[in-house]
């Protein structure tokens, strides 16, 4: 079963849509006594500012159950958006700490090299290279790439958990994995035929 | 490299799309599910959808409509029509929708932003600003803010209101010129280059885009800018013959320069 994390934060309908026409079966998780048992993939959306999708979090009880889940029981799990942030130590956006599955952590870009507006938020389809290979973009176009929409980013502090890499300015992290913790910077859930295979593949993991 | 978006602009009335022009004569030109199918075989970049009479009818949003939109969408959608309180926004993005659509509701109280910004956040909000152009005596150019539909006109002053729109925060402001609707002979540079310079959120145009070339012309400007339209995606040829379409992968790549 794919539980998808319904913590206040993040567009989950969007991404329930994406599996139902997959056929796959999946259950959106309001609450930690509903979480499913049979989990054995969990989803992580995440919208709006760092501080308070983890007060979110905390004050969900998600955070216990999905350090157990995670950690523990090693489910793989994919952050998406700010889903991803979170799980760095901390955010120049806020002032709590991140999860810190995954070392790295949160900064502004540095938009001094780009000449149009709006230089904030990155907002649009980008393209997306590969830094070391996964399972997770099996068969997608590079390209062609993903729907972004983020004012801050994931620095990577080991280079071995960087999965894409993206041109905004500067190059940054646009998707990471550290064993069983994926995350994507980008939003697959509104990414077309290269968004739907990611999340088909993040299935098949 | 970031790609400007190029986004289908959909008009809904009685639960059917139309077209018009000057937001005059709605012309029936098929079924909004049908079309959203076909944006999504072409992969669009994104997706706006105006119910152009539920603010008239003040029945609120067509969440029934709205439901089946968003489960079909595989790209960001924005609906709007009609949203004059927290709870319809909320609902909207619940069904699945990125963003919501404000246009009359965000001119009468501003402060119904702040309330969904705080709630569902900024970078939902879509705030649609209708505008005419009213050409002064002395060569001067003025534009004025109009809602239901452009019948009514606003005692607001667009730069004023831009910038109360700054000071607010919102994550998008579409900009919808009422002169070029439907006259597909470009879009309106004096009207945009106004806004762009006084503000730093994300931009999105609507109104005039008729041919590859008005992209184009957006794009040298601005090089990134919302490109929205409506005639161009559904219309093809002199006799406005309803064909829905959308550039190809390839056509995109000779819309703007690779810096």
């Amino acid at each position: 079963m794919l539980s998808i994390i319904n913590y206040g934060s993040g567009n989950v309908r969007a991404i329930g849509n994406i599996y139902d026409n997959l056929n796959i079966k999946y259950q959106i998780v309001d609450s930690v006594k509903d979480f499913s048992r049979e989990t054995d993939k969990i989803i992580l959306p995440g919208v709006g500012a760092f501080d308070e999708t983890m007060n979110n979090l905390n004050r969900s009880g998600f955070r216990e159950l999905l350090e157990k889940k995670v950690l523990v029981d090693n489910i793989p799990v994919l952050g998406i958006c700010v889903g991803m942030q979170i799980l760095a130590l901390g955010s120049e956006e806020g002032s709590l700490e991140g999860l810190g599955w995954i070392s790295g952590t949160v900064k502004k870009f540095d938009v001094s090299k780009l000449n149009f507006q709006p230089k904030i938020p990155h907002l649009g389809w980008n393209s997306v290279k590969s830094v070391n290979n996964s399972k997770l973009f099996k068969d997608v176009d590079l390209n062609t790439g993903f729907y972004f929409i983020h004012s801050y980013f994931f620095e990577c502090f080991n280079s071995s958990d960087i999965l894409t890499s993206t041109d905004y300015g500067e190059t940054f992290t646009s998707s990471v994995q550290h064993s069983n913790i994926f995350g994507t910077q980008f939003h697959p859930e509104k990414s077309h035929s290269n968004g739907i295979q990611l999340l088909n593949n993040f299935y098949n993991i | 490299m970031l790609r400007p978006r190029i986004i289908p602009c959909l008009l809904v009335q009685n639960g059917g799309l139309v077209k018009t022009v000057g937001f005059q004569n709605p012309k029936y030109v098929g079924d909004p599910i049908n079309a959203v199918k076909i944006f999504n075989e072409k992969e669009v970049d994104e997706l706006m959808v105006l119910d152009i009479d539920a603010t008239n009818r003040h029945t609120g949003p067509n969440f029934d409509l709205i439901r089946k939109l968003a489960v079909e969408c595989r790209m960001p959608f924005c609906y709007g029509g009609g949203v004059t309180t927290l709870d319809q926004a909320k609902k909207i993005i619940n069904l699945g929708a990125e963003k919501v659509a404000i246009s009359s509701a965000a001119l009468l109280n501003t402060s119904l932003l702040s309330e969904i910004g705080l709630s569902i956040g900024k970078q939902s909000i879509a705030v649609v600003l209708d505008v005419r152009k009213k050409k002064k005596l002395f060569g001067d150019t003025l534009y004025e803010i109009y809602i239901n539909n452009g019948n009514t006109k606003l005692n607001v002053n667009l730069i004023d209101f831009v910038n109360e729109l700054n000071k607010i925060g919102i994550g998008e402001l579409v900009l919808n010129s009422i002169d070029n609707d439907g006259e597909m002979k470009g879009y309106d540079f004096d009207l945009i280059d106004l806004v762009r310079k006084n503000t730093d959120f994300p931009l999105t145009v609507v109104g005039g885009a008729g041919s590859l070339s008005d992209f184009k012309d957006l794009f040298d400007r601005y090089r990134i800018m919302g490109a929205a339209a409506g005639s161009f995606f559904v219309f093809k040829g002199k006799f406005r013959a309803v064909l829905i379409s959308y550039p190809t992968k390839e056509e995109i790549l000779t819309l703007y320069k690779t810096i």
